[in-house]
């Protein structure tokens, strides 16, 4: 019952407090007419009863006080009270205001969206059922499996509930409307069993589906996938489709949230790995060869009890037992258990590295942001010294006062982390439909949960604590008498602190900053609209793989001929060119060794280069609009029965014949020992990325070196999607079975662009940052002694300082610390500038516009940090100065 | 949020207050001549102490409280026990009495 009655009183006391005071008010007042009425009656004159009675009463308001002290509540009306006196303070002072909240505002969103991606990627395990005790098995540090071996480590390991493998692969999936390339995960059968996967509709892939090489053609759908290609279709189970012209039975659809075990790749659907013959293109005979190894990885649960080091001695007493069963294939195995989901150390290695430095800077900047955001407060709280020795005087207590202002710090540390956060979520929930590289289903759900929530609330309420605690000893000390009497206390040292050490630091950095920022920009606009040996711009890459929908031999060449002559139809067209794999685009490219004509040895290292090599169709180089420079270009006439013919371009002839002129009509010798003559020199171009230095390439004619991964160049100026329905509606009156990706050559250069991008954009992001610390120690420094020497300043102008003067004196030191750390950082980014190229395509410092760009950029913030402080200090009206302080 | 009155002074106001209310509801004057004339006059209440003890109490449910006419027709809030003070009231008694049986002990031996 009490508590009932308490909590009653809690409420009453919170939400009408008005009538409650209202009511004391009157109790008070009552009690005081009494006690005059009592004094009267016992025989005083009325003016001295009033005395007696208010005499006993001792103060009206104080007894208000007292009770209102006990009240149920109190701390929380007070609270209360003191955010509404804090919100009221920080409407007063806007500029201040948001300078702290935008400045926490970024530093914490910045943690949140770095602490979302550490806890996506490292913290969150695989969103399968007791992801604690999967492993991943890591062969010889980073290395694929072969079946057989597989299938040993498998029955043979007492340390697992079952071990599982799958395979990631592409191959063209026939639904009945249009083929199209999809992606699979080739899996074992006890695949699903082993991670406690359940099936959404119909069932999964069981060991006891495999009978044997393409035994089982059965898939399941991830739900996904099962949503967006077939609309939530629970008729699909039983479907059968055409998996490479194969044809497979949909059984099932995977339970939902299930992407697959690797955290970059989510497949589309599942198939049985001993249909794999069918479905990728490893090799005929891949389940029985030990020695071809193509297995992505093998995972699975340790048993109860079982600890990791205990099951890598297990395996590799396995592994003993294969290489003396097998010396040829197995020659030396050594196992190591890795968490599943980033590919081990491979790729987990790298990418927990790079995470976990990113958290480090985000923490480091979070720091920098509180450091500054505390020289802020201070100067904050020395503009209210005479507020605070007011309050002081009339008896507020410093806990009192101190509360007051963490108060106010929170506030803002909460709206700041607020706006943060919300940010940061939207910047996450994005980052997880991103897909940085458009041929691939590369891409890393990182939405936010409840811990990155918690965190970044943690995270806020400590900041706001860190830089509301750096006042304090300043309000500790304050003496209400001194500060009364002669105004706020005007000692200001002329020593170099550490804190202007480190504020010179910041601005050094965000200079270098500033400046690789704008030079990555400058390098990446040049490199996009530089000359790359061809011309991505208006041109469509379609590429399909003819091996999957089965042609093969001489039916190859026969069907790439079709395709170029019925693209050739489509209205709009200028050209069409095939090539066996374009320069740029999607990170890959393929090479040979040649040998001068004179070499009769042909080992390796007799090779006289390792051009890159294209097979190109007669009209490619117009398609790619590469230039021809001499010769003539192939026809159709250069095919297997005729001398075989290679375009060369002019790295190549200079390094193998002295000259382009020399080149021309010369021979060299192929791999495989074919003398091959040069019809043609074309220009230089870039092949594998853009900051390579020139290198040889050579153009082999199509006919001549059969290959069945056709990308074909269609150049055109029709808009790209109109373009790519006809050309997607051309191919399909060829062979509807046949699956194509079209993509513009722009985006098919997204991977070689990647790194460059990147660059930019996290240097661009980290300049902002840089900037963003620079303008809040700035100003917070400038406002500080602006503050602190109002007095000083008053008295200077009523003496006749100019407003130059004045600036110089209040304001010196942060102009000197900002020119010195500019100059500092600029300097450093003129000296990064090589190893920015590295990464960025011709980028270089030495570049009137960025230095100018980053002058200008440096000197507006400083401009904005210090315009406060400035009008501040300019504004001084020394008579009004001297009156009031 | 003040938990259980601790000092032994604080206790004894509390104390002194049902006492007093148990004669009939009173207010706060009342309560404190009532407390002056029960203790002949050693114990006088400022209203400093008084009121706030009042309306704590009122919030722990020990006392009910309400607006009436005062004997010269002046509204003034009155106090009156409730069920949960009278049982308070045993409680303290029953504390009070060992607390000066022992204080006696000790000052006697």
């Amino acid at each position: 019952m009490p508590l009932f009655v308490k909590a009653r009183s809690f409420l009453r006391n919170l939400f009408s407090s008005g009538r409650r005071d209202g009511d004391l008010d009157q109790e008070i007042h009552a009690h005081l007419e009494m006690l005059i009425e009592e004094n009267i009656r016992a025989g005083m004159p009325p003016k001295e009863a009033q005395r007696a009675a208010r005499m006993e009463l001792g103060g009206a308001e104080q007894v208000k006080e007292q009770v209102r002290e006990v009240r149920v509540g109190n701390w929380l009306h007070s609270v209360i009270s003191d955010c509404r006196y804090g919100l009221r303070q920080l409407r007063k002072n806007p500029g201040f205001t948001a300078v702290a909240v935008v400045t926490l505002a970024m530093a914490i969103g910045a943690n949140a969206v770095v602490f979302g991606v550490l806890n996506a990627l490292i913290l969150r395990p695989l969103n399968v059922p007791q992801a604690e005790s999967l492993y991943g098995l890591e062969l010889n540090k980073w290395g694929w499996e072969s079946y057989p071996d597989y299938v040993d480590l498998r029955d043979r390991n007492r340390s697992f509930d079952g071990l599982a493998a799958y395979n990631i692969a592409q191959t063209g999936l026939d639904t009945g409307e249009n083929a199209f390339p999809s992606w699979v995960y080739e899996v074992s059968g006890n695949y699903f069993d082993v991670l406690g996967i359940e099936p959404y509709l119909g069932r999964l892939i069981h060991a006891s589906d495999e009978h044997g090489p393409n035994s089982a053609p059965y898939m399941v759908l991830t739900y996904a996938f099962w949503h967006s290609r077939f609309q939530d279709d629970p008729g699909v189970i039983g479907r059968i489709v055409q998996l490479n012209k194969h044809p497979f039975t949909i059984v099932g659809v995977a339970q939902r949230g299930f992407h697959g075990t690797f955290l970059f790749f989510s497949p589309d659907f599942f198939v049985p790995m001993v249909n794999q013959e069918q479905v990728s293109v490893v090799g005929a005979n891949a389940l029985n060869t030990r020695g071809t190894r193509w297995i992505f990885e093998l995972i699975g649960h340790l048993k109860t009890g079982v600890t990791p080091a205990q099951a890598v001695a297990d395996l590799n007493s396995v592994g003993s037992y294969l290489e003396k069963t097998y010396p040829k294939d197995d020659a030396k195995i050594s196992f190591s258990l890795v968490r599943p989901s980033l590919y081990g150390n491979f790729l987990g290695g790298p990418i927990r590295a790079f995470v976990t430095g990113l958290m480090l800077l985000a923490t480091l900047i979070l720091l920098a942001a509180c450091t500054n955001l505390g020289s802020l407060f201070a100067a904050h709280a020395a503009d209210r010294s005479r507020e605070m020795a007011l309050r002081l005087a009339l008896g507020a207590g410093r806990l009192r006062i101190l509360r007051q202002l963490f108060t106010e710090a929170v506030l803002i540390s909460i709206i700041g982390g607020a706006a943060g956060v919300l940010g940061s979520a939207v910047l996450l929930r994005w980052l997880s439909v991103w897909q940085p590289v458009h041929r691939y289903p590369i891409n890393a759900v990182v939405s936010p949960d409840a811990t990155v929530y918690g965190m970044a609330f943690l995270l806020t309420l400590a900041s706001g604590f860190l830089f509301g605690a750096v006042p304090i000893r300043q309000v500790l000390r304050t003496h209400p008498y001194e500060i009364v009497k002669s105004g706020s206390i005007g000692r200001v040292g002329q020593r170099i602190t550490v804190r202007d050490l480190l504020l010179g630091v910041q601005i050094a950095i965000c200079a270098v900053l500033v400046t690789s920022s704008m030079v990555a920009v400058r390098g990446l606009v040049r490199s996009l609209h530089s000359n790359f040996g061809f011309e991505p711009r208006n041109a469509m890459l379609m590429d399909t793989a003819l091996d999957m929908a089965g042609y093969s031999g001489d039916l190859v060449p026969a069907m790439q001929k079709r395709m170029i002559a019925a693209m050739e139809t489509i209205p709009g067209v200028e050209s069409v060119g095939l090539v066996s794999w374009p320069p740029l685009a999607n990170g890959s490219w393929r090479e040979s060794i040649v040998f001068t004509d004179e070499t009769t040895d042909l080992t390796p290292s007799n090779a006289v280069a390792s051009p890159v090599m294209y097979c190109i169709s007669p009209d490619y180089l117009h398609a790619a609009g590469t230039a021809l420079l001499a010769g003539r270009t192939f026809t159709w006439h250069d095919d297997e029965n005729a001398p075989r013919v290679a375009l060369v371009n002019r790295e190549f002839a200079s390094r193998i014949f002295g000259s382009p002129t020399n080149a021309m009509g010369r021979y060299f010798k192929m791999r495989d020992g074919a003398r091959t003559q040069v019809v043609g020199i074309v220009e230089d171009g870039k092949y594998r990325n853009l900051t390579e230095d020139p290198q040889p390439a050579i153009f082999l004619p199509i006919l001549q070196s059969p290959w069945s991964l056709t990308y074909m160049v269609v150049r055109s100026n029709r808009e790209p999607p109109q373009l790519a329905a006809a050309m997607r509606s051309t191919l399909r009156t060829l062979d509807a079975g046949l699956p194509s990706y079209i993509q513009t050559w722009s985006e098919a250069q997204d991977i070689a662009l990647f790194g460059a991008r990147m660059a930019t954009v996290s240097l661009g992001v980290l300049g902002v940052m840089g900037a963003m610390l620079s303008i809040t120690g700035v100003f917070g420094m400038a406002a500080y002694s602006v503050s602190k020497r109002l007095k000083e300043l008053g008295i200077r102008i009523a003496l006749g300082a100019q407003p130059k003067e004045v600036l110089q004196v209040a304001l010196g030191r942060a102009f000197k610390l900002l020119a010195f750390g500019s100059a500092a950082g600029l300097l450093l980014g003129i000296i990064a500038g090589p190893v920015l190229a590295h990464i960025v395509y011709q980028a270089t410092p030495r570049d009137p516009l960025v230095l100018a760009g980053v002058v200008l950029t440096m000197a507006l913030l400083g401009l904005l940090a210090t315009w406060m402080p400035v009008r501040r200090a300019l504004s001084v009206d020394p008579l009004r100065l001297l009156r009031e302080e | 949020m003040r938990s259980e009155p601790t000092t032994i002074l604080q206790g004894t106001l509390a104390m002194l207050i049902l006492k007093s209310l148990i004669a009939g509801e009173m207010h706060g004057l009342g309560v404190s001549r009532r407390i002056q004339q029960l203790t002949g006059g050693t114990f006088s209440v400022k209203p400093g102490s008084l009121f706030p003890a009042l309306h704590r109490m009122e919030e722990e449910g020990w006392i009910s409280a309400f607006w009436g006419d005062s004997e010269n027709n002046r509204r003034a809030k009155y106090y009156r026990l409730t069920k949960a003070g009278r049982k308070q009231l045993e409680v303290e008694t029953q504390r009070w009495g060992r607390i000066s049986w022992a204080i006696g002990q000790a000052l006697e031996a």
